[in-house]
């Protein structure tokens, strides 16, 4: 609380983010320990998450106040203007101290409290069980087993302690590896397809330089490949574009060389580094805040930006992932530089594309656990929880909630998830409410005793689950059913749902999506409601038959009888007015649109004689 | 003429016809005076039956002597023929040719079209300017219909009947109609009930360079604006291009003479930079090569979605005047006939629930469009594909059809069509066995004799069995006027018309049918509920009889 020095602050007004003139709202803004919170006049409440800030700025003083935009890290964008530049300049630097906090335990999951026993709290870290998970796609078995080599975190401080190699590849064989292995990421199994016995593997880059080699880790390659039964070839797949691969051989990392494994083909599939997508959002975020875009801009702006061409990357090497598992029953090694950004894109696409499973709500938290949590995915850093530094931070895990979101807009009945879903995980991937996120590897988890001091998101996220249901979910796919998404590049579209999520005005205004999610839940109901009535009537029936004449039974009713049908002539009920409120339309009001500035016009006090060729202008500009 | 002429290779056997998503069918191919037909002999179907009137263009090459024929449709598909035999394939694509550019509407398959459907409603009758009249003639005495153009003499491109304000007499219309271009003087487009206000529409004012004026085109429009309010005109061309029309006699409504309008210029684009877009955006569409930058890169210089942008921020200008300024308003741009027509049907969507719905979104294009007189055998004569590019081909329609979808994307609920029937009428304004879209304005289509010898496109869809493929399963009449919104990240790329032969929808499809499904059983969830509901309160009434006495 030391930060904060002004806690209410009045008549601030709130901009609309789009309009060219100054239209606003006006209201007040608090600030809490953890929230900046402003109600307005209709008492509508905005409530923003410090650690959800990802920048606060403080514009030039103008007449009106002095301006103060806060960018979030869920693309929130806010425009306050502040009456007294004083009580703007206390703001700010709270903002500033409050939203990038220099330790894990000043984070907001270390002081949240959802009013849960330790044992529901422990309950809820126990949700996901990796080595179930593990059970569950079908390892241990002859070829695959558990190894204790990192058990006390001794080889690799960024794996789990659990990792899973092939049988016959000895400890000193992992251990070998691990040490010609950028940060001692040695392979280890990522995904195990029991159908076709061939595996996902995960890895960081060669210590090669230009010529170095290691037998162990050409064993420990070898070892996987002859873990397949069906096709001794393996493909080593290296994320990276190659000239960037290339580059890293000058200080002694690198590729696999073909000519020193055996039974190997090696492939670059061409994802760029974290900087590059770092600063591809940056131009996306930068287009879209655009006041007054035009068509072209837009798109010329998504262009540049090079958002969507990075996300088919990721996609297509899914794909290729995929294809070597179903087509040529082939195992794959993946890896990128450290094998925790894009190796981790990968994987976990590649074995959401292959297995139903990680589809579904619980398997989806499961892949994220697994691929992201377990395997030291630098969520702290890439999501900038801590204050540190700013050339850590990258969208990749924003990049795989995409890609997963194309896959539902391809193939809508695949996934028991909505957007909602990921829309929900992307924010507390964010809001360090939770402590799945924090840190940056199990071994730093473990450190900062988060399953003692923090609560677990997914328990939270199940108890909501009606929400993020897709209700044109098909469950009876079977678990190995691919998905082979068309990535022809017209099928790749802006995500206005994430990327504007708070900004209404741009989204349609009724729902197909709400409304048949809705309608969903009110059959269940109206199934529960027959089956009530039909035993009341059931119960009615017996009463009378128990009183009356064998006879009338002969005459009783059936719900289907046309004589029912005919003899009734009782208004009909109208059911549960849901989908009513739910059709309502949402802010229409021309003064939300784009074309609204033309409001402006229409309500100025017009002179007497407005000269003709000044008029035009104002009205076409 | 016999088509007999044109057709010298009347049949082919063990043709290949290859269509994207469909595996490769061997069959017989046949050409008849309107139709190329495909078949394979199996279980009696045929697998194509494609009107020559839909063909755009089409390319032939040879290796050896087997003959391809590429065939182009002015729906965007593209099909491929393997014809085995140079001679005969040659045959076959200079028939396809001559056929498909007949220079004569009266050769046209709507003259020859017999319906295999019984007619429960003849279509030509459906929306007659007297019955349109009355839903107005309730609310305002304002209005009245004019004769004055009975004989097309007024004004060509005008239907015979016209709304007009009450207190202007036909001898002031036909004044009117000499300063105004083509002859289309100011009438009624619209009327909005909750406040009288209206939009009107008409052609530039032939002011030319001198400034002339005309004091009955003053008085009449006028005549529609209440005591001491404003209207507004809107100039679908920008200022420049209005300035340059009065070099060529045409221009614009000047302040002085017109002290109670204040005029709006927007710059909605005609004619070839329509056509160039169009042609450009289904070359991007069909090429699925492009990389990422590439398909964004072409999306862009294509421009589609600039003009839809434009057209609908000027439909919306309108509505916003009507109904939150309570101003009327005048459209027009040079002619009249097609951006004015854009603006001042999409301002009716917006405005008027009534247009939402099959029946008033028929009524719509028929009074806005047809006898409104968009010279549609023109605007549609060729479609993407053509290289002859004429002056006056231009997909104006189209792009009308595509802000409807646009709107319709961002008020799913408020429309009691589907897309399919979007999709349906850019077809059939292309290529049709109907005579509805024949001809470019009500006095042509009166030469033509349509009505008595052609079937309209009315007649066939507003059949049970028609309609139910059109409608929407989640429309619920919504009174409201709906404001879309126009941000370049709200609009979209309209996928069931430009990507339709690209790309296989099974999936999206699938998603429907369901979603179809669980809006279905909740109703007969709801229906089989109530009926439980009253059968039980029947019983206890019944128990409670039985029990009191």
């Amino acid at each position: 609380m030391e930060h904060i020095r002004t806690t209410k602050v009045e008549q601030v007004k709130l901009l609309d983010r789009f309009s060219t003139s100054n239209k606003s709202l006006t209201g007040t803004l608090y600030l809490t320990a953890t929230h900046l919170l402003f109600i307005d006049s209709h008492q509508k409440e905005t409530w923003i998450l410090h650690h959800h800030i990802a920048s606060v700025e403080k514009l030039a003083l103008t007449t009106s106040g002095c301006p103060l935009v806060i960018q979030c890290k869920n693309f929130r964008i806010v425009h306050f203007i502040v009456p007294r530049e004083r009580d703007c300049h206390d703001i700010y630097n709270s903002l500033l101290q409050l939203s990038k906090q220099a330790k894990y335990e000043d984070l907001y999951a270390f002081s949240y409290n959802p009013k849960q026993n330790d044992s529901e709290r422990l309950q809820g870290w126990q949700l996901i069980d990796l080595a179930e998970e593990y059970k569950r796609m079908g390892v241990p078995n002859p070829h695959w087993q558990l190894s204790d080599a990192n058990r006390e975190y001794k080889i690799c401080e960024t794996y789990p302690r659990e990792l899973y190699v092939p049988r016959i590849a000895s400890k000193p064989i992992i251990v070998g590896s691990s040490k010609f292995r950028s940060k001692g990421r040695f392979p280890v199994l990522s995904y195990y397809h029991q159908e076709k016995e061939a595996a996902i593997c995960r890895c960081s880059q060669p210590l090669s330089g230009f010529s170095a080699r290691c037998l162990e880790d050409e064993h420990l390659l070898q070892a996987i490949s002859k873990a397949n039964p069906v096709n001794r070839y393996m493909y080593v797949v290296d994320t990276r574009p190659k000239l960037n691969a290339m580059a890293n051989r000058a200080a002694g990392k690198g590729y696999e060389n073909e000519d020193n494994y055996s039974n190997i083909r090696f492939q670059f599939v061409g994802i760029e580094n974290i900087h590059v997508m770092r600063s591809s959002l940056q131009k996306l975020l930068e287009v879209n805040g655009t006041k007054g875009l035009s068509v072209n801009d837009f798109y010329s702006g998504l262009e540049n930006s090079g958002w969507l061409r990075h996300i088919k990357a990721v996609m297509d090497a899914a794909i290729f992932l995929a294809k070597a598992i179903m087509v040529e029953n082939a195992s794959v090694l993946v890896h990128c530089s450290d094998g925790w950004d894009r190796t981790s894109q990968v994987c976990s696409l590649g074995s959401l594309l292959l297995d139903s499973y990680y589809r579904t709500i619980k398997g989806f938290m499961v892949l994220i656990e697994k691929d992201w949590i377990s395997f030291g995915h630098k969520f702290s850093e890439r999501c900038g929880h801590l204050d540190g530094d700013p050339k850590e931070v990258s969208p990749v895990f924003t990049q795989f909630l995409e890609c997963v979101w194309h896959l539902t807009e391809q193939f809508p009945q695949a996934f028991e998830f909505n957007e909602a879903f990921l829309l929900q995980i992307h924010e507390h991937i964010h809001s360090c409410q939770f402590g799945n996120f924090l840190g940056n590897c199990q071994k730093e988890r473990e450190e900062l005793k988060l399953k003692e001091k923090t609560y677990s998101l997914w328990p939270f996220l199940l108890d909501d689950l009606k929400k993020y249901l897709n209700p044109l979910y098909s469950s009876k796919s079977q678990r190995f059913t691919v998905l082979e998404p068309n990535t022809v590049s017209f099928n790749f579209k802006f995500w206005r749902n994430m990327y504007h999520q708070f900004d209404r005005t741009l989204h349609p205004r009724q729902s197909v999506f709400n409304i048949i999610m809705n309608m969903n839940e009110q059959n269940k109901q109206l199934e529960k409601d027959i089956q009530d009535l039909e035993s009341k009537i059931k119960q009615c029936k017996n009463k009378q038959s128990d009183g009356v004449l064998t006879k009338e039974l002969l005459h009783s009713v059936h719900p289907e009888s046309s004589a029912l049908k005919t003899s009734l002539c009782l208004k009909e009920q109208t059911l549960l007015p849901v989908n009513d409120a739910l059709r309502t339309i949402e802010g229409s009001n021309p003064a939300d649109n784009r074309y609204c500035d033309y409001t402006e016009e229409f309500s100025k006090a017009e002179p007497g004689v407005v000269s003709l060729e000044y008029g035009v202008a104002r009205m076409t500009c | 003429m016999e088509f007999a002429e044109l057709i010298k290779t009347p049949r082919v056997d063990n043709v290949v016809l290859h269509r994207p998503f469909y595996p490769a069918v061997e069959g017989t191919l046949c050409l008849t005076g309107h139709h190329l037909i495909l078949s394979s002999r199996q279980d009696n179907t045929e697998e194509l039956w494609l009107l020559h009137s839909n063909i755009d263009a089409i390319d032939k090459r040879f290796v050896g002597s087997l003959g391809t024929i590429i065939i182009k449709c002015k729906d965007f598909r593209i099909i491929q023929l393997d014809i085995p035999g140079m001679e005969e394939c040659l045959n076959i694509a200079s028939s396809i040719e001559a056929l498909s550019t007949l220079d004569s509407v009266t050769l046209m398959y709507p003259f020859f079209y017999r319906p295999m459907f019984e007619v429960i409603e003849d279509g030509w009758h459906s929306f007659l300017p007297e019955q349109e009249f009355e839903l107005y003639s309730s609310a305002t005495s304002d209005w009245r219909l004019s004769y004055v153009n009975k004989e097309f003499a007024v004004c060509p491109s005008y239907p015979p009947i016209v709304i007009v304000p009450k207190s202007i007499d036909d001898e002031a219309l036909r004044k009117v109609a000499t300063f105004r271009h083509g002859g289309r003087f100011p009438v009624l487009s619209y009327y909005h009930k909750k406040n009288g206000m209206v939009i009107m529409r008409s052609g530039q004012p032939l002011t030319g360079t001198n400034g002339r004026r005309c004091k009955e085109d003053e008085k009449l429009i006028n005549a529609t604006l209440r005591a001491g309010k404003r209207g507004y005109i809107i100039d679908t061309r920008s200022l420049n291009v209005a300035q340059q029309a009065r070099a060529k006699g045409g221009g614009f409504e000047q302040e002085a003479h017109y002290p109670q309008w204040r005029r709006i210029h927007k710059s909605i684009e005609r004619y070839h930079i329509l056509q160039d877009s169009l042609i450009k955006l289904v070359e991007a569409c069909n090429d699925q090569t492009h990389n990422m930058d590439r398909w964004l890169s072409k999306l862009e210089a294509s421009n589609w979605l600039t003009h839809v942008k434009e057209i609908l921020t000027t439909a919306c200008l309108a509505a916003q005047c009507i109904d939150r300024e309570g101003a009327s308003v005048l459209i027009h741009g040079a002619e009249g006939t097609d951006s004015t027509l854009q603006a001042a049907s999409l301002a009716q969507i917006i405005l008027e629930p009534r247009s939402r719905t099959v029946r008033g979104f028929e009524a719509l294009i028929e009074r806005e469009w047809l006898q409104a007189g968009h010279p549609f055998q023109q605007r549609c004569a060729q479609s993407a594909y053509c290289s002859s590019k004429q002056k006056w081909e231009a997909p104006v329609f189209l792009l009308f059809l595509d802000c409807v979808w646009q709107i319709l994307r961002q008020f799913p609920c408020s429309f009691e069509f589907n897309e399919h029937f979007l999709i349906m009428l850019f077809e059939h304004a292309y290529a049709s066995q109907f005579g509805t879209f024949l001809g470019n304005n009500e006095s042509e289509r009166c030469k033509l004799k349509l009505q008595q010898k052609t079937m309209s496109l009315w007649s066939w869809v507003n059949r049970p069995s028609e309609l139910s493929k059109f409608a929407n399963p989640l429309f619920e009449a919504n009174n409201l006027v709906i404001w879309p919104s126009v941000a370049p990240q709200s609009l979209q790329l309209w996928e069931g018309i430009f990507l339709r032969w690209n790309r296989s929808s099974k999936y999206v499809d699938e998603a429907y049918e369901e979603m179809v499904n669980i809006i279905e059983y909740n109703r007969e969830l709801q229906a089989k509920v109530n009926i439980l509901r009253r059968q039980l309160a029947e019983l206890e009434t019944e128990d409670g009889l039985r029990e009191s006495p």
